[in-house]
């Protein structure tokens, strides 16, 4: 039996209509914009002036913290400025300006693309590498890898986790890795397999993906610590305790992090780029992003460098159509809908969306029913209506009662709710607030 | 017959007192003494239960007031100097008076001034809307527009205006409790002094970003220039992160400010007409008659 996860779970309309498509390399732009804050965390420190002369991957902002991540330059040219720039909330963060010149890469990287599958490095000097690559979660999540990598004490990890769910609609990215970076993807498994200490690795992929799945098993078939499980289509299969559940049976406490249930969880994309960190040297600062929409003329997979406008992206991709009426950077579930096009990609943009002016608006929304759609469809077994009661009447400790911070945001709720009611919209806002409480406390 | 209804009396009438016996040992052994000044205090107090002192409500409110038996620090917006004087005589304490205060919103980005670059689909919440993006137009220090401020204002002393988009604080109403500051996530809202005849002098805006890059989101935004503060003969305008700021404590109304300013972004209101025409005013007054306040203004700008 094909196997998912038990509690809830949606069944959006796929639209992978990039599916088909390979990944093209998308021309240098004119300048980057490469936020210093891409990940979770505390915001890299920049480490260039404004003036110097940067090649590409280049350490241009340093991890200052034990969660936080190295930024590199992604092109070679002169840092212009060091200044607030927008993202995609629209409020000013700092971000490094580089004014492209051309594309010389640190001698240091090996650019020929033949597949580097040995290696003879022991599990801290694979780690160094990782952090010193600034590699974070490529699914979205933007968690430095590194950190995954460390377990706390008398904590020990039994599995790898590879995620090649991409349950997000649309999105295909990573499908499109699977397919033409198999080999790669496999290696790095191997790495982090390393890196962990440990001997099983399986990697999750949804079986509308039956291609990557085949190509991955064709790979993996001499090796018998790793396997590819397909799993049943239901979103949000991607989220990391969904998987956890999906491929180990084991439910993720309340709070707790995967390591608690000794696994470890990485998506392809990660893999991909821990394969080139540690293989090849290359530090992050190019993905593979999905720009796609019904609307669009020519839905495509590209890969990007880091703080390339995604206005660049829609433009190579068939330009901006007429009729939108909202771009989102991610998927249609989860992602977020960007006031202007000048908003850099970076290293969490998975996708970017365009939406037409009839597909981006809401229904109207109407009273509550109580039919608890949304509480069978949470995959974390909530209460949305009543989460979202709670924080519009602002009760936030009867929101934490009920584990308002146990919600992983992946929009099911929303979703599914006949009454069109906002219920993701509120329990991000309580959820806000009684994470500002909680942080409060441990003061 | 008639011996089973005394019977019955006298059982129920038995039953009654051993009750009554047991209840009043029970209330002696289990009371618990109440100040009965609280109750006083209590009713002196205006029962909005608006928690603009701080406390949970008015019986909070008295409970603190006959328990720490100081004033020093507790007063009620609402009731004002009249009631915490009550309150005062209740408890045979001294209280200092204070300047009764005003809510201003600090936000004149109209439609007109300040163009719309995108629109918000979410739930409509200022609250939500800030947590997600920096809001509709390009200046991200801006009113939302969603009227957080009016949910919060127990008083009916605040309400958007259809016209602007932007709320207005009802002087006669408005009792300086304070919840619309809280509630605006923008902190645009602030409490002033109130001033003779409700005159109001301000900079209405909180933008802190540089001039130019203020004044493209908003025409009527503070640019920080900083001629204000050299034409204020009171020391009054502080300019900070290209923002200026009139300590309402030192502002003597003199209306020099609003003069010079090249925005428009210093608001007057329920000012008499200006005597002496200058060249400049034309031009300001139009933007402060924009919000509708006080008939005075209206005179204003039709003799201008």
């Amino acid at each position: 039996m094909v196997k998912t996860f038990k509690t809830g779970g949606v069944h959006p309309a796929g639209n992978k209509i990039s599916a088909g498509k390979a990944i093209e390399e998308l021309p240098l732009p004119k300048t980057v914009n490469i936020p210093v804050a891409q990940h979770i965390g505390a915001p890299a420190a920049p480490v260039v002036a404004k003036g110097d002369k940067v090649k590409t991957g280049q350490v241009i902002a340093r991890s200052s913290g034990f969660v936080s991540a190295n930024i590199h330059s992604s092109a070679s040219g002169t840092v212009v400025k060091i200044e607030n720039i927008y993202d995609s909330s629209g409020y000013p963060k700092t971000g490094i300006v580089i004014a492209v010149e051309g594309d010389e890469w640190l001698e240091t990287i090996d650019r020929s693309t033949a597949l580097k599958a040995d290696f003879d490095l022991d599990s801290k000097a694979i780690t160094d590498k990782i952090m010193e690559a600034g590699i974070v979660g490529l699914g979205g999540a933007t968690f430095p890898t590194h950190v995954k990598l460390m377990p706390p004490p008398g904590m020990k990890a039994e599995v790898l986790i590879i995620n090649g769910v991409e349950c997000e609609p649309y999105l295909t990215a990573d499908h499109r890795l699977m397919l033409e970076k198999g080999a790669e993807i496999v290696v790095g498994a191997r790495l982090l397999m390393k890196a962990l200490n440990v001997e099983k690795a399986v990697i999750g992929v949804e079986n509308n993906k039956p291609d990557a799945i085949k190509n991955l098993q064709e790979i993996i078939k001499d090796d018998n610590r790793i396997s590819v499980m397909p799993l049943h289509v239901k979103y949000p299969q991607g989220g990391e305790k969904q998987l956890i559940k999906a491929v180990t049976g084991r439910e993720v406490p309340s709070g707790a992090l995967p390591i608690a249930v000794g696994a470890v969880v990485s998506n392809v994309g990660t893999v991909f780029a821990v394969y080139e960190a540690v293989q090849k040297n290359k530090p992050l600062f190019e993905r593979v992003v999905t720009v796609t929409g019904k609307s669009l003329s020519n839905p495509s997979n590209f890969k990007v460098r880091i703080g390339t406008a995604i206005g660049e992206l829609i433009e190579a991709a068939g330009g901006l159509p007429e009729d939108t009426g909202k771009i989102i950077s991610g998927g249609p579930m989860m992602g977020k809908a960007v006031a202007t096009t000048e908003v850099a990609v970076t290293k969490g943009t998975s996708g970017i969306l365009i939406m037409k002016e009839d597909e981006s608006h809401r229904r109207p929304m109407e009273n509550c029913i109580r039919c608890a759609r949304c509480v069978s469809v949470c995959p974390m077994g909530l209460e949305p209506f009543f989460l979202m009661t709670v924080s519009e009447k602002q009760l936030w400790d009867k929101a934490e009662e009920n584990r308002i911070m146990d919600c992983i945001e992946c929009g099911s709720c929303s979703f599914t709710c006949p009454a069109n009611r906002p219920l993701l919209d509120y329990i991000r806002l309580g959820k806000s607030k009684v994470g500002a409480l909680i942080r409060s406390r441990k003061k | 017959m008639s011996l089973t209804i005394i019977y019955t009396i006298v059982t129920l009438c038995a039953i009654g007192t051993f009750a009554a016996v047991i209840l009043y040992f029970v209330a002696q052994k289990f009371k618990v003494y109440e100040d009965p000044r609280i109750d006083k205090v209590e009713s002196a107090l205006p029962g909005a239960n608006c928690g603009g002192c701080g406390h949970a409500g008015c019986r909070a409110f008295a409970e603190d007031c006959v328990k720490k038996n100081d004033l020093a620090g507790l007063f009620c917006p609402v009731g004002g100097n009249d009631c915490m004087a009550r309150v005062a005589g209740i408890l045979g304490l001294e209280v200092v008076a204070q300047a009764p205060k005003v809510a201003v919103v600090r936000c004149n980005g109209t439609c007109e001034h300040r163009p719309r670059v995108n629109k918000f689909d979410g739930a409509s919440s200022c609250a939500i809307a800030s947590s997600l993006y920096s809001g509709e137009s390009g200046c991200q220090y801006g009113c939302l527009g969603m009227g957080d401020c009016v949910e919060a204002c127990k008083f009916d002393a605040i309400h958007i205006n259809p016209e602007t988009g932007l709320p207005e604080v009802d002087d006669e109403k408005c009792v300086a409790c304070g919840a619309c500051v809280s509630a605006c996530p923008k902190n645009l809202i602030e409490l002033r002094k109130k001033a003779p005849k409700d005159r109001k002098i301000y900079v209405s805006c909180r933008n802190t970003d540089k001039g130019g890059i203020a004044r493209k989101a908003c025409t009527v935004a503070c640019i920080g220039c900083g001629k204000c503060q050299k034409e204020c003969n009171f020391d009054a305008i502080t300019i900070a992160s290209n923002l200026a700021f009139i300590d309402a404590d030192k502002c003597k109304l003199c209306r020099k400010c609003v003069a010079v300013c090249p925005t428009g972004a210093i608001l007057e209101f329920n000012f008499p007409p200006r005597k002496i025409k200058s060249e400049e005013p034309a031009d300001i007054a139009g933007k402060v008659t924009s919000k509708p306040a006080a008939p005075e203004n209206k005179t204003n700008s039709s003799e201008n």
